[in-house]
């Protein structure tokens, strides 16, 4: 994090994720939302690849912006009649809405702040880690292996796809 | 200092979250949640943890599961359109009671 690159990579990164999230929530065209997570979602990844997390940004790339949003955008056309706008909400929600969200913020930032110099602590050289032990500790038993939570996941995305038919079938 | 951007996304899925009429609106501020609580597990991983891979393996779990429900949510949603013929939750009001 000392070089000007890294800082201007970040900084971009930075205000791709406030602006985006920002608009997403609030634009009045719903597939307009749903690019703008598309993109939010691409400047996570380049924090990832940052960090030196190559595997989670490319995993990141391919299963939100290449699935996950593509099933929001073949959702939306489903749906909706193009070109019809949002409601406009009523103030009362809105207030609501705002008054929920920064507060939640307040408490995480004042949380954030008073730790100290964790928020502007320098990038270390972090040991790289290559495709081959993230493998091994994937499907490894011991202590810091994941292959109880590995074999559950495959169970969840068959019981997902089991409902995913279930519910889409005609009766 | 990538605790920041994650923070106010964070916000903003909880305001989209609660003013969003529409269901898959809804569904895309969720993802926003979700995914700035994946930024924090790789941050804290990589500045406490830099020699371990736990938080790398939260997020990709987390990715994996929130592609999963989002899938399932999605059948849901485009299921009950199908019956109601709409989408919006203040309409949709059946199951309320």
């Amino acid at each position: 994090m000392d070089s000007v690159g890294n800082m201007i990579i970040y900084a971009i990164a930075a205000i791709a994720i406030i602006a985006c999230s920002i608009l997403a929530v609030t634009t009045k065209k719903i597939l307009r939302s749903a690019t703008y997570l598309l993109f939010a979602l691409l400047a996570t990844a380049m924090f990832y690849f940052q960090m030196d997390y190559e595997f989670l940004g490319a995993v990141q790339i391919a299963v939100y912006a290449g699935g996950i949003v593509v099933l929001f955008v073949f959702a939306i056309m489903l749906t909706h009649k193009p070109g019809k706008d949002a409601e406009p909400l009523t103030s009362h929600k809105r207030w609501l809405g705002i008054g929920a969200a920064v507060a939640g913020a307040v408490v995480c930032a004042v949380a954030l702040f008073s730790y100290g110099k964790f928020c502007c602590a320098k990038l270390l050289p972090g040991a790289n880690f290559d495709i081959k032990e993230i493998g091994t500790a994937l499907l490894d038993t011991d202590k810091f292996g994941y292959l109880l939570p590995f074999e559950a996941i495959s169970i969840l995305l068959l019981a997902c796809i089991i409902g995913g038919v279930v519910i889409a079938r005609r009766r | 200092m990538y605790l920041i951007p994650s923070l106010i996304m964070f916000g903003c899925g909880v305001y989209g979250f609660i003013t969003r009429k529409n269901m898959i609106a809804i569904l895309i501020s969720l993802e926003l949640m979700l995914n700035s609580v994946d930024i924090n597990f790789v941050v804290f991983n990589r500045f406490l943890y830099p020699e371990q891979l736990d938080g790398m393996f939260f997020a990709l779990f987390a990715i994996a599961i929130a592609a999963a429900e989002t899938a399932v949510a999605i059948a849901i949603i485009i299921n009950v359109y199908r019956v109601a013929k709409k989408v919006d939750i203040s309409e949709i009001t059946k199951l309320k009671f």
